[in-house]
């Protein structure tokens, strides 16, 4: 609760810089008052509290996950210092909403009560919008920013909807009650349907197949900044949310039920990945790359009494390797117009530091070892071969050799063909975030157990 | 003193020469590679005395994963012939000029580092990620510093790279699988692991997937002659000296004790991929016209027959294979390195641009014709030891086997005969072959030196490796 309100209190701090001048301060400002709020939340983990009426839980996962949520935004805040150079007037907005943002994360992975659950993806989702048509000059963006907003409105209101079902059929909106309904034999039938409403919602959010169509446009079209918060803050808050609401009223649910999981985790899987294999746009290739992740991370719902520590590593290590890849992008892309694999060339021989980190998260993500996206892989896979969907395994197998191709296609283009232009310049503030989140990937990588064995 | 100092001595050195910049890097790497082959030396030394190497370490709880090593007779083999091989392939570099030196040794020592992590490993993960880390720097060296044309080149080694990766995978899902059963991933509890018979034939499947391609076995070698023909010498002679026996190497530490049920049952089909590599592979060969394809498929044809020698599941077989595995490695590294030193000088690899060099440097052709002869295993070299063995082994199986097996020495006769003749003899070539200076004559006469002694006297690595491959049959046998 305590992470929430000084989070809250950090954004408004932000508005406020504009009007005492303080432009230039407001990056480390917010990263130094970040970095408080993370010491601030992990002196809280261990906790278990309550507060107003249940409206916030703070327990282990929802303090694991913030930590998580403030180290991402600690990231996406330093690179924004570097990528809205040429609009400095609107620095403080952006940088504002951005900790706005991770209000409505820590709300997300906190609440005890539907309502500030719905209040939560409310504030990341409006967020989300406003950034994603941020680039108010580019039709590309204003075309993100509006087909994001009518497709996520969409999406709420599904949510919203399968809230009511919920309320209608258990007469309150508090998580504790709802759990014990669940698990209880006579609960009424609509209760289910609010579920899958709900999970419709969910699904949408984390750009799992069938819910995937507005993910590739909004994340081609939105300002790289804007898809790097996406595909790694958004997409994990959502993930935690899920497993969160599941483990809650997925209690009483039939076996049988976990197909579903299974058929949209293998899908979004398939897809995902067999389509990011035509993809030029490195950003449309990385929202693909990110619907199969979302399949990978479904499948910690299949055993769900034990796989939240598991999740916590597999969202660690995607998101750490998606902050070091896009800090890479930002830069190769700073003053292209579009993103395509092109700009890319020759980077290995101009920008060996880079190219090195770019490969290293792309490698990461593919799932080779010593990098934590293998970890996160096999302990997945492990936790869903107990659960008895062996056929689920072998079919993530397969995916991930096909995430090979695309993968591989980037580190080509960065190491074989020859260079076409030069870059100026050494951003302090992109190199730090690469370099960083890079080496927590690794670290994360050599010493698992302290996030596994962490929720 | 513990066997983790050989692996903290190899990253250090792959660390130290990166950053000794490029001009030092290749005296840097020599340096560590020699002192990593005299450590395993030491270690020899001491494990002869009966001193307890193993190394422990708890590293994940949850799942139950441990940085185990266990040292025994054949791994330590193994980490000779690596450390061995490594400082040879380093040395014999010192002709080539490479962009960017820094990296393409420290990658060496790299792979080096991974590969002994892979014949040492006792913990099934611990060894699969050891597995894995070798196949990054391969890649890197055969795609950055490889010759030919780079979109040809780039298509080859993405093959090999999304190959050996596929099988690998299914590999990993097979030690999850034991996971479940063991509740450990560790070489003990994996060899007493209760399977049926079943699930034995589908994780023998598995690991047969990831070792075929590794090796390679028929029909799942496509991408080797291309990669060996497209990277550069140094990563041949890895690929082919050292790479291709950590596949040999897990078959007998890992497929066969876990699932020996399964190896009894496919014995005669797996005999008979290896047999018909050993036919295919010489009979390609007949008809290469460059030289380090020509040398890729005689590789494919040894490898077959070693292949074949350890699925025999003989005390004969397996010994047989593992001589081999070390002979051949020597006779390979050899071969592509005089590869390499035609190169240098006549800039081609295709064979009828060659010839006439016997008049003009007969001290490199005599000691091509030596590498030749141990290639096709000319009795009183190391090769004719292993090979002969294995043939043995084979005709205790079915003596249709040897023969067919045999054929290996015939057709490689034929071949790589030939292919003496077009290369170093005939008329005068009208380009000027200089005389092999002298790193490069010490890399030829050392490698012929280990031919000769192990040839005439295999009897040290034989009494290093069959308590070890005694102690496989026994739990295979069970």
């Amino acid at each position: 609760m305590n992470t929430l309100i000084a989070t809250t209190a950090l954004g408004v701090f932000c508005l406020l810089f504009e009007i005492f001048n303080l432009r230039k301060a407001i990056v480390p400002i917010t990263i130094v008052g970040l970095i408080a709020i993370l010491g601030l939340n992990i002196s809280e983990f261990g906790m278990q509290a309550s507060y107003y009426n249940n409206m916030v839980v703070v327990d282990k996962f929802s303090t694991a996950y913030s930590s998580l949520f403030i180290v991402l935004t600690i990231f996406l805040v330093a690179l924004a210092h570097n990528f809205y150079e040429n609009h400095q007037s609107k620095l403080s907005d952006f940088i504002a909403i951005k900790v706005f943002l991770l209000a409505g994360c820590l709300a997300m992975v906190s609440f005890g009560n539907l309502a500030m659950f719905f209040l939560g993806i409310e504030i990341l989702s409006i967020s989300l919008y406003v950034l994603a048509a941020s680039n108010r000059m580019n039709l590309k963006s204003n075309e993100a920013g509006m087909k994001y907003f009518l497709m996520g409105s969409f999406a709420s209101g599904i949510i919203l909807f399968g809230i009511c079902l919920i309320y209608g059929a258990i007469g309150s909106f508090d998580m504790r009650t709802i759990q014990e309904a669940a698990m209880s034999a006579d609960v009424e039938e609509w209760f289910y349907i609010g579920v899958i409403l709900l999970s419709i919602g969910l699904l949408f959010k984390i750009a799992a197949v069938p819910f995937h169509f507005w993910a590739p446009d909004v994340y081609e079209g939105s300002p790289s900044l804007t898809t790097a918060t996406m595909s790694t803050l958004a997409k994990v808050t959502a993930m935690a949310t899920f497993f969160k609401l599941a483990s809650a009223m997925t209690g009483n649910l039939p076996s049988t039920s976990q197909t579903v999981i299974v058929v949209v985790a293998m899908l979004s899987m398939t897809i995902g990945n067999i389509m990011a294999l035509r993809q030029v746009n490195v950003k449309r290739m990385l929202a693909f790359s990110g619907i199969s992740h979302a399949g990978f991370m479904l499948m910690t719902l299949l055993n769900i009494s034990v796989a939240a520590g598991s999740l916590l590593y597999y969202t660690s290590a995607y998101a750490l390797a998606g902050i070091a890849a896009f800090s890479v992008i930002l830069y190769v892309c700073k003053n292209q117009n579009n993103e395509d694999i092109a700009n890319f060339h020759g980077l290995g021989k101009t920008n060996p530091l880079l190219a090195a980190i770019l490969t290293a998260s792309l490698l990461s993500m593919a799932g080779i070892p010593i990098f934590a996206g293998f970890f996160a892989k096999l302990v997945l896979f492990n936790q869903t071969i107990q659960a008895g969907y062996l056929a689920l395994v072998i079919v993530a197998v397969v995916n991930s050799i096909i995430s090979v191709g695309y993968y591989f296609k980037l580190i080509l283009a960065m190491y074989t063909k020859e260079p076409n232009e030069t870059r100026e310049g050494r951003p302090f503030l992109i190199y730090a975030v690469a370099i960083i989140a890079i080496l927590l990937n690794i670290l994360l990588g050599i010493f698992p157990s302290y996030v596994l064995n962490l929720l | 003193m513990d066997i983790s100092y050989l692996l903290i001595l190899l990253l250090v050195g792959s660390l130290a020469t990166y950053f000794s910049g490029d001009k030092l890097a290749s005296k840097v790497a020599l340096l560590f590679s020699v002192a990593s082959f005299g450590l395993s030396l030491y270690f020899l030394n001491l494990f002869s005395i009966g001193e307890n190497l193993d190394f422990f370490s708890v590293w994940i709880t949850q799942p139950n994963i441990n940085f185990a090593l266990k040292v025994d007779g054949l791994a330590l083999a193994m980490v000779l012939l690596t450390s061995s091989l490594t400082s040879l392939i380093i040395y014999s570099s010192f002709g080539n000029e490479f962009k960017n030196a820094k990296s393409i040794y420290s990658l060496i020592l790299f792979m080096s580092f991974a590969m002994v992590g892979t014949f040492l490993a006792s913990d099934g993960l611990l060894y699969y990620i050891f597995w894995e880390l070798s196949l990054i720097p391969i890649y890197f060296i055969a795609l950055i510093w490889g010759n030919g044309d780079a979109e040809e080149r780039k298509k080859a080694v993405v093959k090999f790279f999304i190959y050996t990766f596929a099988g690998s995978l299914f590999m990993l899902v097979a030690f999850v699988y034991l996971y479940q059963k063991s509740g450990s991933l560790s070489l003990e509890s994996l060899y007493n692991v209760d399977l049926s018979y079943n699930e034995q034939i589908w994780i023998f499947s598995a690991f047969f997937l990831a070792y075929a391609i590794k090796i390679p076995i028929i029909p799942f070698h496509t991408w080797q002659a291309n990669v060996y023909q497209k990277a550069p010498s140094v990563g041949t002679m890895l690929l082919s000296g050292i790479m291709l026996k950590m596949g040999l190497y897990s078959v007998i530490r890992w497929q066969l004790p876990i699932a020996p049920f399964a190896a009894k049952y496919f014995i005669y089909i797996l005999i008979g991929f290896g047999i018909a590599g050993v036919i295919y592979g010489s009979i390609v060969a007949i008809r290469q016209k460059d030289l380090k394809k020509l040398l890729a498929y005689s590789s494919l044809a040894h490898v077959g027959l070693i292949a074949a020698g350890i699925y025999t599941l003989t005390l004969d077989g397996l010994r047989g294979a593992v001589l081999q595995m070390i002979a051949h490695g020597f006779v390979v590294v050899g071969l592509f390195f005089t590869a390499e030193i035609i190169f240098r000088r006549y800039e081609t690899r295709t064979i009828s641009e060659m010839g006439g060099i016997r008049i003009q440097s007969p001290k490199f052709t005599s000691l091509f014709l030596i590498l030749v002869l141990a290639s096709v295993a000319l009795p009183s070299t190391f090769n004719f030891v292993g090979e002969f063995t294995v043939l043995y082994s084979l005709s205790q199986i079915n003596v249709w086997f040897a023969i067919l097996g045999g054929t290996t020495i015939i057709l490689g006769a034929y071949y790589m005969l030939k292919m003496f003749q077009n290369v170093m003899l005939g008329e005068t070539n009208s380009k000027v072959f200089k005389d092999v200076n002298v790193s490069e004559t010490i890399t030829l006469v050392i490698i012929v030196g280990v031919l000769f002694f192990f040839g005439f006297y295999p009897k040290p690595i034989n009494d290093l490796i069959t308590p070890s491959l005694e102690n496989i049959l026994n739990i295979i046998k069970k």
